[in-house]
């Protein structure tokens, strides 16, 4: 078995300081000889090479990288990234990955997810990693429709959509997947979008420095089955679009000439940054205990991109799962009476046995 | 006052009495006392799935039936020689499994009008005569005893009424002459910090004990001497304990760290309790959200190197089966632990059953072969344990451990193995692309087997060179790139058959047991009715006739031998706790005309009942 107990390096990211260092890694060392198999023009395609070109900058082995996935177009991801992967079942990555985190805290484990795949056949697993705090990373892409199976609405596509399996118009609401991250107590939730490679790698940097679970909702285009349903923000220049960085005020619209104010309820409103003090305009702060405001911010996108924000929403420390577990263990070793550890014959023995014996002559 | 002492060779006890009297606790303290003692004994827990089911009701009937002996014994008996009914409903669940002349101990002060129309009786039974005449009755006012006994200790009188299970106990242990020592430590263990309570449980196993002594009632006490066992060091044990162990084990024997995913079901939640205790065995318990993420959290650890293990129960094996297919197509070893119950859906949660088996080996989509095991007693869970352990481990592949609800909370005295006489485990991951470095060029092949075995290497996350993907699409063989070749799918689903059933070659031939060598008729069952059939046996034989019986730890594949041994018997006879579904396996596999005996009344078989149904199958024969 391959070293687990590594010291800590020294600057690295938070979630890698049990996983072996090495640098000097490149792109192209994250490629696999398998051939990407995705439609032209699929978003995927730009996740990946952000993905990929990401990676070496976490200066961690790629033996010690995993990626685990559900189904799903997207979830064909781990066989084109050279590491360790699995490609699982339909919406089980989350509980897969948490086993693995959970027992080898040595690894950078990444679960790569799609809209329907997290969100409605995983949606209970998904909730509950994000509960644990396992130390995991999710990248949910969301293209608003299912791909694979050709074409029929997801738990994200917008009331009302036509499709194969909804020609009338579908009949339920969509969730926000940000909103849900939130809810289920995410420490923390974050979101980007598959063609502003820096954006997306910032923020997978951010996961990555983020001890515990982190999940990250990225708009992806399918071109196939729902093309441009992120058209309303694709634009860097677009007016909805909200670009949160933590302590900055938050400024967006032509030339940044909007803000947010604290409304009724704990609600966010745009307004024309002209329009009051700017000392009643918010700044954007991530690490707010209370998920109120992050939950206020995800509530701004009504659907439609008016505003949008992207980035990152919350980031809060709470311990990981896999840490608390791992102390636990220490704890009850150190504890115990058989100074061995966990290998001694005798403590087995003693176990099997218990305290009331008798003997046979 | 002296009194007579009878010997006896062996008795049944039956302690019943409402789910909130204690009878788990008391029937497990006699049995404590009674392995201490030194006799072989057998345990058969019985209690409502609802935790507090209104009280006085016969759904709220809990029961303990322990059946101890001067020589070695096989079930927990089928009759009770002795019960003890502490309330009018007890009396009405359980009179009816009582033979003529058994002895009836009943509380008398439970027998008011209000618990008796609980019960259903419009009259109070032991008014009549015809109890009094079928039964040696002993009627007790073990209540208000209990109550009076306690007069000088400061708690409430609710308290005082609840420690009427210890008068009882107290009784019964003087009745029996079982020691005493082994109950005032664990009462001390568990009320030593309040030490009223304490003393009013101690006082009332005393008052309990000597009013056997003096009272006029109780005339003859009863001696079971000490069973000659096989020399060694003993303890009693369930076999959800016993599973426990044997996991903690097969962990230190094969190197591997322990994870166990697991969401709680009865009746097999007192695994994952168990394991939780014992994380100074670097034993990882994950309580997960559902089934699903329990079985698949356990799949991710193997991936990572653990010994994996997820417990559960036949609607939660349901939830499982789809990760479970992953884990054949993927090939990462992974116990699955059915601790079977009465089904089908939720069926009776505490109740025992055997009808998972055809779900263990068929029960996913495509050709999904997996390995089966079974325990037979309590204490054989153990090696079972064990046993799946070293099948998932050696082969890279999930296997079903079946126990069941009977099993698992049923205890026995169990001779501690020596550490050094468990099998060694030691697992290898790969660490080259290949073992052989000539033969290294085209990189690593996470589908190349080991030749003797068809293993595929297990190289975990973490190893440098051997980085690979693995899922449940199919995998071309040897280099385990995604492939939708129609030849190498008909290669590769023959190959995993032949990989399980290659696991044939490790097991031990079956063996049949025939003391005179003469049966024509061979009795043959699978798990936890070893017991029962193995009573059946005995009775069959000393009636004179011989007959042969051999049990299957290996469901799946069958041990090499099965063949030649069922077409040397005339008749075979199948008992099963389920329809017949060994029967349906040895039909299709072996084209042999088997005769079923089924009863799925969700308890053990009755030893007398399968005698029955053996002598039946030999006058035919
Ligand atoms: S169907 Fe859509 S999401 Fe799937 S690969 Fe094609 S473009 Fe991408």
């Amino acid at each position: 078995m391959p070293n687990t107990d590594i010291p800590n390096g020294s600057s690295r990211l938070r979630s890698l300081t049990l996983v072996p260092h090495e640098s000097g890694l490149a792109t192209r060392d994250f490629k696999s000889d398998q051939e990407v198999r995705w439609c032209p023009g699929c978003g995927d395609y730009a996740i990946l090479a952000a993905f990929q070109s990401f990676l070496p900058s976490l200066e961690v082995p790629r033996e010690n990288i995993v990626v685990v996935s559900g189904i799903g177009c997207s979830s064909r991801l781990p066989y084109y990234v050279n590491s360790y992967g699995m490609h699982s079942i339909h919406g089980r990555a989350p509980a897969i990955a948490s086993g693995l985190a959970a027992s080898r805290r040595d690894l950078s484990v990444w679960v790569i997810t799609g809209d329907g795949d997290a969100l409605s056949i995983g949606g209970n697993h998904l909730i509950h990693a994000l509960r644990r705090n396992v130390n995991i990373k999710i990248l949910l892409f969301n293209n608003r429709i299912y791909g694979l199976t050709k074409g029929q609405y997801s738990p994200t596509s917008e009331r009302g959509k036509v499709t194969k399996s909804t020609p009338f118009g579908s009949l339920d609401e969509p969730f926000n997947p940000v909103s849900l991250a939130l809810g289920a107590g995410a420490s923390f939730v974050a979101r980007s979008v598959d063609s502003d490679r820096k954006h997306l790698q910032s923020v997978l940097r951010a996961a990555a420095d983020h001890e515990g679970a982190a999940f990250i909702e990225v708009f992806q285009n399918c071109p196939i089955f729902n093309d441009d349903a992120f058209a309303g923000v694709k634009q860097p220049s677009a007016p909805g679009l909200i670009r949160l960085s933590h302590g900055s005020p938050i400024r967006f619209g032509p030339e940044e000439s909007m803000g947010l104010t604290l409304g009724a309820y704990g609600a966010l409103e745009a307004v024309p940054a002209s329009s009051v003090p700017s000392s009643s305009l918010v700044t954007h702060d991530e690490t707010l205990e209370d998920p109120s405001y992050a939950f206020a911010l995800s509530r701004l996108d009504n659907g439609d991109f008016s505003h949008t924000p992207i980035g990152v929403f919350r980031s809060v420390e709470r311990p990981s799962y896999d840490s608390l577990m791992a102390s636990q263990i220490s704890e009850a070793q150190a504890a115990s009476s058989h100074t061995d550890g966990d290998g001694d014959v005798d403590a087995l023995a003693a176990l099997i046995a218990g305290n009331d014996t008798w003997e046979v002559a | 006052m002296t009194k007579q002492v009878q010997e006896l060779d062996h008795v049944i006890i039956r302690f019943a009495g409402d789910s909130g009297d204690g009878m788990q606790l008391t029937g497990d303290r006699f049995t404590q006392e009674t392995a201490i003692f030194g006799n072989d004994l057998s345990t058969l827990p019985n209690f409502p799935a609802e935790i507090r089911a209104p009280a006085g009701t016969l759904p709220g009937v809990s029961s303990f039936q322990l059946h101890f002996a001067d020589h070695d014994i096989l079930t927990p008996g089928d009759a009770p020689d002795v019960l003890v009914a502490m309330n009018p409903a007890a009396l009405a669940a359980n009179l009816k499994d009582l033979p003529r002349g058994a002895d009836l101990i009943v509380n008398t002060d439970e027998f008011t009008k209000r618990n008796l129309s609980k019960a259903g009786y419009d009259a109070n039974p032991l008014d009549d005569d015809s109890i009094a005449q079928a039964y040696s009755l002993h009627p007790v006012p073990l209540t208000s005893l209990t109550v009076k006994a306690l007069e000088d200790i400061d708690i409430t009188r609710k308290d005082a009424e609840r420690a009427k299970n210890m008068f009882a106990l107290g009784l019964l242990s003087w009745l029996y002459g079982r020691p005493a020592e082994g109950t005032l430590a664990f009462l001390e263990a568990k009320f030593g910090k309040k030490p009223e309570v304490y003393k009013a449980n101690v006082t009332a196993f005393q008052a309990g004990w000597s009013y056997g002594e003096t009272t006029e009632d109780f005339s003859v006490r009863y001696e079971v001497k000490a069973a000659s066992l096989a020399r060694g060091k003993y303890r009693n044990i369930t076999g959800n304990t016993a599973l426990s162990y044997g996991l903690i084990a097969a962990s230190k024997l094969s190197k591997l760290p322990l994870f166990l995913g697991s969401y709680p079901i009865t009746p097999a939640s007192d695994v994952l309790h168990e394991l939780a205790k014992h994380k100074r065995f670097g034993v990882r318990t994950f309580q997960a959200e559902d089934e699903i993420a329990a079985v698949g959290s356990a799949l991710g650890a193997a991936f990572g190197g653990s010994l994996a293990v997820t417990t559960t129960s036949g609607p939660g094996m349901v939830l499982k089966a789809e990760t479970v297919g992953l884990a054949v197509s993927v090939e990462l070893p992974l116990i699955v632990c059915d601790i079977q119950r009465a089904g089908p859906s939720t069926g009776m949660p505490t109740k025992t059953e055997q009808a998972d088996l055809l779900m263990a080996l068929f029960g996913r989509n495509g050709e999904s072969p997996v390995p089966v095991v079974a325990a037979a007693s309590p204490s054989d869970c153990f090696h079972a344990a064990i046993e799946a352990a070293r099948i998932a481990v050696t082969y890279r592949t999930p296997v079903v451990l079946l126990s069941d609800g009977y099993l698992a909370n049923g205890s026995e005295p169990w001779r501690i193995p020596e550490i050094s006489s468990l099998p060694d485990l030691s697992a290898e991951f790969a660490f080259t692309t290949s073992p052989n470095p000539a033969d290294n060029g085209g990189g690593f092949q996470p589908f190349r087997r080991d030749p003797a075995t068809l293993a595929r290497p297990w190289a975990i996350p973490g190893t440098p060179g051997l980085e690979h993907r693995i899922g449940g699409i199919e995998k071309a063989d040897g280099a385990g790139s995604i492939s939708y070749d129609p030849v190498n799918h008909d290669l590769m689903v023959r190959t995993r058959q032949a990989k399980i059933d290659g696991i044939a070659a490790s097991i031990p031939d079956l063996e049949v047991d025939d003391p005179d060598g003469d049966a024509r008729v061979l009795v043959l069952g699978w798990g936890s009715t070893y017991g029962s059939i193995g009573a059946a046996a005995r009775r069959v034989r000393r009636a004179g006739h011989p007959v042969a019986q051999a049990h299957l730890r290996h469901l799946n594949p069958f041990p090499a031998n099965l063949g030649d041994v069922l077409r040397r018997y005339d008749k075979i006879l199948v008992p099963e706790i389920n329809l017949g579904q060994l029967a349906l396996l040895l039909r299709g596999k072996f084209l042999v005309d088997v005769i079923s005996y089924n009863r799925v009344r969700g308890l053990p078989f009755r030893a007398a009942e399968l005698a029955e149904a053996i002598e039946e199958v030999i006058t035919h024969a």
